[in-house]
């Protein structure tokens, strides 16, 4: 137990930090985008796409993944778009990233919708008598005051990234190197005669990069909030 | 001078007002509240779209809904001065007053930063955040703030209502100095007689969404102060 991580738990942990940063690189802007649609406008159909980005929360992960194989897929319908532009998604780890990425989806819009819902609709209304168009308000006013929901989203985001397990085992496999991430080798360890003080290490490993995450959170957000009062 | 004649509804209140202001001094706008006073400068500022009527600065078209005419309000060029400050919490003071100002050219501009934060006597709080200032010192940094974007004209909308009696004479004073030094028309939002009488130039009383009466102060002090 008291080894220093071998390469192969190496290889496990920074392939889920690299996945887990793209799946919330790629959300966070849409995320963005969408919670500040359902935050600020009224449309018809707006309980349905509200219902549709929380859909990867409430179905079955397995579920989410079956699907991304069969939209992304080699053989699916944008899976094959994606193959002639020379991206394969399926059995890769940009794929798990894109497993992660819609998981966290609903968590990222959800913090950030709150956030958005909070700032005071009037900061933004005086910043349009002050000459600046509404994209630059977006940038100026909106945004900054929204970065600690931002803040709260990307983490939690990250979060649910790192124990990513049922959507990204479906759809890209449990392949070491490429797809394995941690709770998959975790796995992996468990299924294998002698393999617990494998799968007891990497939880090990898997909760102090989990707390460690927590804690710069907790520490950007009190450093915000005080930023922000005073 | 600005022209304002609109209908609008909202809620249970129906208005159907519309006044004149003069290029020079300060015209209030005065009656009780839910008489339709904001809604009258939030039209004029185009925050708010009114059902109908025109809206004019000058030969300058802001609204007219018979052209469907809206002009958005970072093209008006009015500068507004809220009851509740509005200041950018995330920015120091400093950036609150010059974030408007990078509209129009240097030649355009009536005023500059320096000029602004002597008159206002602001010098002190440029580094602070508005969290930490007073009731006084905020609205004193938002009419700044308001004077740098170079408007033509400035609303303020019961600036002085969330400040108590000392506070609105570290305030009130500055409103006559901008309309008198700056030349610059301001219509000023109030349901005090007290304000109104130690700055207005001209008043339009406004009763239940409608111009009771206008005229200038000396004429209108009489009901007023019978009221």
């Amino acid at each position: 137990m008291g080894r220093a991580p071998t390469p192969l738990e190496i290889q496990a942990l920074l392939l889920s930090l690299r996945v887990a940063a793209v799946a919330v690189a790629v959300a966070l802007p849409a995320g963005v985008c969408v919670a500040w649609i359902l935050a600020r406008f009224e449309f018809p159909g707006k309980t349905l796409v509200d219902g549709i980005v929380h859909l990867p929360m409430v179905v079955p992960p397995v579920a989410v993944g079956y699907g991304l194989l069969l939209v992304l897929g080699r053989s699916g319908p944008l899976g094959g778009l994606l193959e002639r532009a020379g991206i394969t998604l399926a059995f890769d780890w940009k794929g798990a990233a894109v497993a992660a990425a819609v998981m966290g989806f609903p968590l990222l819009v959800r913090s950030v919708r709150l956030s958005m819902e909070s700032v005071d609709r009037g900061l933004e209304s005086a910043a349009r008598t002050l000459g600046v168009r509404p994209a630059r308000v977006f940038f100026t006013v909106t945004l900054p005051l929204v970065t600690p929901g931002i803040l709260t989203g990307i983490i939690l985001a990250f979060a649910r990234s790192l124990g990513e397990f049922g959507a990204t085992i479906t759809f890209v496999s449990n392949i070491p190197g490429e797809t394995r991430t941690l709770p998959l080798a975790i796995y992996g360890f468990t299924q294998t005669p002698g393999g617990e003080i494998g799968a007891l290490r990497l939880c090990v490993i898997a909760v102090a990069v989990s707390l460690a995450a927590l804690v710069i959170s907790e520490v950007a957000s009190r450093r915000l909030a005080a930023r922000m009062g005073g | 001078m600005l022209h304002v004649r609109i209908r609008h509804r909202i809620g249970s209140l129906r208005i159907d007002a519309g006044f004149t202001a003069p290029d020079r001094g300060v015209t209030a706008l005065y009656g009780p509240s839910g008489s339709g006073k904001t809604t009258l400068v939030n039209a004029v500022a185009g925050l708010v779209r009114p059902d109908g009527g025109r809206i004019a600065a000058g030969e300058r078209i802001l609204f007219d809904s018979a052209t469907r005419t809206f002009v958005p309000p970072e093209r008006r060029r009015v500068g507004y001065v809220f009851q509740d400050g509005r200041l950018f919490p995330h920015m120091s003071v400093r950036s609150n007053l010059v974030y408007g100002m990078r509209r129009g050219t240097a030649g355009e501009r009536r005023v500059n930063l320096e000029r602004i934060v002597d008159l206002l006597g602001i010098g002190g709080l440029l580094g602070r955040r508005p969290g930490t200032l007073s009731g006084g010192e905020k609205q004193r940094v938002a009419i700044g703030r308001a004077l740098l974007a170079s408007p033509r004209i400035l609303l303020m909308d019961e600036p002085l209502a969330s400040l108590d009696p000392a506070r609105k004479d570290e305030v009130l004073p500055f409103v006559s100095l901008l309309a008198r030094d700056i030349g610059l028309p301001i219509l000023y939002v109030s349901h005090s007689v007290d304000e109104i009488l130690r700055v207005a130039d001209v008043v339009v009383h406004l009763v239940g969404g409608r111009c009771a009466a206008s005229g200038r102060v000396e004429r209108m002090l009489l009901p007023l102060t019978g009221s």
